[in-house]
């Protein structure tokens, strides 16, 4: 390949272990989004095979370009900072309004209420 | 023989991370409902960020890291944006 530069073979390995770990996460995700029958059980899907394979594919990056040029490359943290902190804020968002649709709408699907509920409901 | 796994490996990396576009472009497509659209796009937006990511290590250049740090905060402001018109029928009150 000639846009790679001549790699270490230890890197080699790594970094293509990785991000075929990451995409392969991906895909996981991604099928559970396809494949599971109801809204509330696919919101569970793709977070974690994300969350994981951003996560693997953004320490291959940190690896290759820290070897490759020979100091510490650390701005994938920004990325890994990012989606970890916004994912689980996004989701539950978008999980509650869900929950607010299918109840105004009496959908049997929704979770029941919980029996014992708060005086300022 | 290095240059060779690395290929490959990005290679590979690049189809399934295309594959899992295409199963979240197809549930984006057909979703019952509309927050099984907005949740397959929250993923496609993440997916889009891996994707640009492996572009970078594969030119060698990290200027893919910028774009994919944009996507990543839009995908939230995106997803964050939909979830309120969803519960509440508008963006800003």
């Amino acid at each position: 390949m000639s846009l790679v530069p001549a790699v270490p073979l230890w890197l080699a390995l790594m970094v293509a272990l990785l991000l075929v770990l990451g995409a392969g996460l991906a895909l996981i995700g991604a099928i559970g989004l396809l494949r599971l029958p109801s809204f509330y059980e696919r919101v569970h899907a793709p977070t974690l095979a994300t969350t994981l394979g951003i996560g693997s594919i953004l320490i291959a990056s940190m690896l290759y370009f820290s070897v490759m040029e020979s100091r510490a490359v650390l701005h994938e943290v920004l990325i890994a900072a990012v989606v970890v902190t916004t994912m689980p804020v996004t989701l539950m968002l978008l999980t509650r309004a869900a929950l607010h649709r299918d109840r105004r709408e009496g959908d049997s699907g929704a979770p029941p209420l919980p029996p014992a509920r708060g005086a300022g409901e | 023989m290095s240059a060779a796994i690395l290929g490959a490996g990005l290679l590979l990396a690049q189809l399934l991370l295309a594959a899992a576009m295409g199963c979240a472009a197809w549930r984006l497509m057909r979703g019952p409902r509309a927050q099984d659209r907005v949740l397959a796009l929250d993923t496609l937006y993440m997916l889009a960020a891996m994707l640009l990511l492996v572009f970078g290590i594969r030119s060698g250049s990290t200027h893919y890291f910028e774009a994919a740090l944009v996507i990543a905060l839009l995908g939230f402001v995106a997803t964050a944006a939909l979830a309120k018109f969803l519960m509440r029928g508008e963006v800003i009150e």
